[in-house]
């Protein structure tokens, strides 16, 4: 091998290292500057084009937004978000080429008061952005997230979805919409301020104790993203927009997904990972910057100068496993490293997915979770694992204490168990359904009965999907939920209520209506 | 002040019980357990009374708690079942001929009777061989591949309905999580069946007793029963990659412990779009067993391990099926792809 006179027939593999002076991959004159992947070398200018025309082409291959719309912009201060704001800046201004046609609002919600910072630093950090969302010159409005102790009842209602606009509909609207001469109508409107007043001191601890009263940063962060969604749309119904934009990258949204699956919400995933999610009703939560992995993005706002603010969030600096959140991203971007194509095959993974649909009327809200929205998955299937859980309570719990532990009885008891079809027919929190009952007649009581303490934890989570209950479970105590959401679980059980006593009646299943 | 177990309240307990976090004496530890695995058995029907079946037992722990407790229940609950106890021997000097001595051991213990097939009778290679020849990367795909067929084989030489596996929960997350990586989403739907649904000659249907039996609880439950078992990692499978997925599940054990039924919940609950690309089950062409391509996944590997092309079978390679099943020579180009990379 190693011969002076050796031929090699082979033709020898070259090694391509990529090096400051290789050439832009598309243009091939101008040297490149930026290396997205193995082998993508962009210059200045084709990587700006390229990443201008992602935007554009996430949202006109899904003809989700028409012309004219109101649409919020949930910036977080992130460099998506401000990446994403800098983009809808870019697709409206004047001389863009095929503007974007929709009006824009920026949102941003303060969480300082359930991060922990003090008033002093919200101060200065919405002033910060105050400045930046001003020089857009689009109308802004700074909310911060007490107002979820506020919120109407209306927040977990789903509202009725307008029409489904057939695809065609989209060329229509916009044609018409180019043909009244739409244009004029979209210059940045004067700046609206919305005022945004001191929060109060008390408000501020409600909230820090209803974060607090999860005992896990898990349950936590689960807790803290749901009401986030709730002021947005909120926020979105109150203001009169009909779509509202998310930051999440590609990145962020591969580690959404593995998170998702870790706290079992399979059946919601094409919902939390997936381009538009539907699930309010009438407001349309849409992500345009799910194509762009971080790395992009972090290479656009310091090549172009997007201005962004860094906000601490609750798990900033915690260690690898305080949460189940911050070990999937610490081990997405660790397998990353080794295997370059983890983050885009779990994107593409996530794109082949989608929600079941089981009842086709939205407003039918026995079907929805009472906190995420999303439909229900805890039909108790007799072979799942939900079903595997509930028996391993049932089998770890006081049975009638004293009784004979023989094996025949528990011969008896086994059948009977299994027959516990009722998904949620706990009547204490630790679950002991019906052996429960059995300990009481036969004057045992036992412990199970006993632990009165929680009896509104299990009322809830019988109107929760899957891991909705298991943030509640890590609750000490769910009094300090805003109210919104439990007069509207009470509302439910009454209704659930007065079905149970006229069901025999009724003739369809599911024409509840609200 | 000793802690009574949580479910008698009369014993002390001796053990915490990691699915659920509560107290248990022994017994009612034991109880609970082949309890979960009765109804897991009795829920998704699995077995007909008067069936044949087979135990895959490969002397590790989940294999020698799944024949006993089968074994058990059977008595108990009179399935009406024949068990008999199926091995495969890989041909892992070190490991598997250790554990195989388990196996025949657990065959005096509980009179059943055992067959054992091997790689070398079948296929003509050893995992030895194997890995000298495709090294320590991609060798876990041979054995599990070949495995499977040869556990087939097996369960038709022994004349048996059904096969049933040691696969745990925990074996069934990290299917979860490893098919989400790899992006398999044909298999992300049926990983979390209880059973597989093949019909037809030369197949028989698998199903997975111990499915939602955490494997903390089934080492718990050897270690109190007094079971043994060879609980030593195959020296081949660190360099696997479920070795990642297995490492990440086990720290979110550690974060929230109902974390792998919550994954299997979630794996239970996906639902493909509409228009994804399933593939379409055939059979093979050269040796009749079921497949999605023209030629099943094992011709594929045998014929690159024959050839001296360890790598044909890894990666993609349905472009070169036709050439295969003809018996045509490959090009140069093509050869030098296939060939094993020197370390």
């Amino acid at each position: 091998m190693c011969q002076v006179d050796e031929d090699y027939h082979d033709q020898l593999e070259h090694a391509d290292a990529p090096s400051v002076s290789k050439k832009c991959a598309k243009c091939k004159e101008a040297t490149a500057a930026v290396v997205i992947r193995a082998g993508d070398t962009y210059c200045r200018d084709c990587f700006r084009e390229y990443f201008i025309h992602k935007f554009r082409a996430m949202l006109g291959k899904n003809r989700i937004i028409f012309p004219g719309e109101k649409v919020l912009l949930a910036v977080s201060g992130g460099p998506s978000s401000c990446s994403m704001l800098s983009q809808v800046q870019e697709g409206l201004s004047q001389n863009a080429h095929k503007k974007l046609r929709f009006l824009p609002g920026i949102v941003y919600i303060d969480e300082g008061g359930a991060v922990g910072q003090s008033v002093e630093e919200r101060r200065r950090t919405v002033a910060e952005l105050r400045a930046l969302f001003r020089a857009t010159g689009f109308p802004f409005h700074i909310v911060s997230l007490e107002q979820v102790l506020d919120l109407p009842g209306s927040v977990v209602t789903v509202a009725p979805s307008p029409s489904e606009q057939p695809a065609s509909a989209y060329k229509a609207a916009v044609d018409h919409f180019i043909q009244n001469d739409g244009g004029s109508r979209l210059t940045p409107q004067d700046e609206q301020e919305a005022s945004h007043p001191d929060v109060q001191e008390s408000h501020t601890q409600s909230l820090q104790q209803l974060i607090g009263s999860a005992k896990t940063l898990t349950a936590r962060e689960d807790l803290l993203s749901t009401l986030r969604h709730h002021v947005l749309v909120h926020t979105a119904r109150t203001e009169g927009y009909s779509k509202v934009m998310l930051g999440d990258n590609c990145t962020r949204l591969a580690v959404k997904l593995l998170t998702s699956i870790s706290l079992g919400r399979g059946a919601q995933l094409a919902q939390d990972t997936g381009f538009s999610d539907s699930r309010y009703g009438d407001i349309i939560l849409v992500r345009p910057m799910r194509d762009y992995s971080a790395k992009e993005i972090a290479y656009y706002n310091r090549m172009f100068t997007v201005p962004s603010v860094f906000i601490p969030g609750l798990d900033t600096m915690v260690t690898d496993k305080a949460s189940i959140q911050r070990l999937t991203e610490s081990f997405v971007t660790k397998l990353q490293v080794g295997f370059p194509s983890t983050v885009s095959t779990i994107y593409r993974t996530s794109e082949k997915l989608q929600t079941v649909c089981r009842s086709s009327s939205t407003a039918d809200l026995f079907d929805r979770c009472l906190l995420c929205m999303c439909t229900l998955d805890t039909a108790v299937e007799d072979a799942s694992a939900f079903k595997a859980t509930q028996i391993s309570e049932q089998l770890s719990q006081t049975k009638s204490p004293g009784a004979p532990r023989t094996e025949t009885q528990r011969q008896i008891q086994a059948p009977a168990e299994s027959e516990s079809t009722a998904p949620t027919g706990q009547c204490c929190s630790s679950g002991g359904g019906e052996d429960c009952g059995r300990a009481a007649a036969a004057g045992g009581g036992g412990g199970c009965c006993s632990s009165a303490k929680l009896p509104e934890t299990t009322n809830l989570k019988s109107l929760m999907c899957y891991s909705c209950q298991l943030t509640i479970k890590d609750m000490t105590s769910v009094e300090r939920l805003p109210q919104y959401i439990l007069s509207e679980a009470q509302r439910r059980q009454r209704r659930s209520q007065m079905r149970e006593e006229i069901s025999e009646f009724l003739l369809d299943e599911g024409d509840g209506g609200d | 002040m000793p802690v009574l177990c949580s479910s008698c309240a009369e014993k002390r307990a001796v053990l915490k019980r990691p699915k659920t976090g509560h107290s248990l004496c022994k017994d009612c530890f034991f109880w609970a357990f082949e309890e979960e695995v009765h109804q897991t058995i009795v829920a998704a029907k699995l077995f007909k009374h008067g069936e044949i079946v087979g135990i895959a037992a490969s002397g590790g722990k989940d294999s020698t708690v799944l024949a006993h407790v089968m074994k058990l229940l059977n008595e108990r609950y009179d399935y009406g079942l024949e068990l008999m106890l199926l091995s495969v021997d890989e041909g892992i000097t070190g490991y598997r001929d250790d554990s195989l001595e388990t196996v025949k051991r657990n065959q005096q213990q509980y009179e059943l009777p055992l067959k054992i097939v091997s790689y070398e009778e079948l296929y003509g290679w050893t995992m030895d061989a194997i890995v000298k020849q495709v090294g320590l990367k991609n060798n876990c795909t041979f054995c599990g591949v070949f495995r499977r067929q040869a556990l087939d084989r097996g369960a038709i030489m022994l004349k048996v309905d059904k096969i049933c596996t040691g696969h745990n929960a925990d074996d069934v997350a990290e299917t979860v999580l490893m098919n989400v990586l790899r992006g398999d989403i044909a298999r992300l739907r049926r990983c979390t069946a209880i059973s597989t649904s093949s019909e037809g000659d030369g197949v028989v249907p698998r199903c997975k007793p111990l499915k939602y039996a955490y494997e903390k609880e089934i080492v718990l439950y050897a270690y109190f029963k007094k079971l043994d078992y060879f609980s030593t990692e195959c020296i081949y499978s660190p360099n696997a990659y479920r070795g990642y997925a297995r490492t990440f599940l086990k720290d979110l054990e550690s974060v929230r412990p109902s974390s792998i039924i919550d994954v299997i919940h979630s794996g239970e609950n996906l639902s493909v779009r509409d228009g994804v690309k399933m593939p379409v089950q055939g059979t093979c062409n050269r040796c009749g067993y079921i497949s999605s391509q023209a030629l099943c996944k094992s011709c594929v590997l045998l014929e690159g391990l024959n050839r001296g092309l360890p790598k044909l079978g890894i990666g993609k390679h349905h472009r070169l099926h036709g050439k295969i099943l003809s018996q045509q020579p490959l090009t140069e180009k093509e050869e030098r792809k296939l060939k094993a990379v020197d370390f």
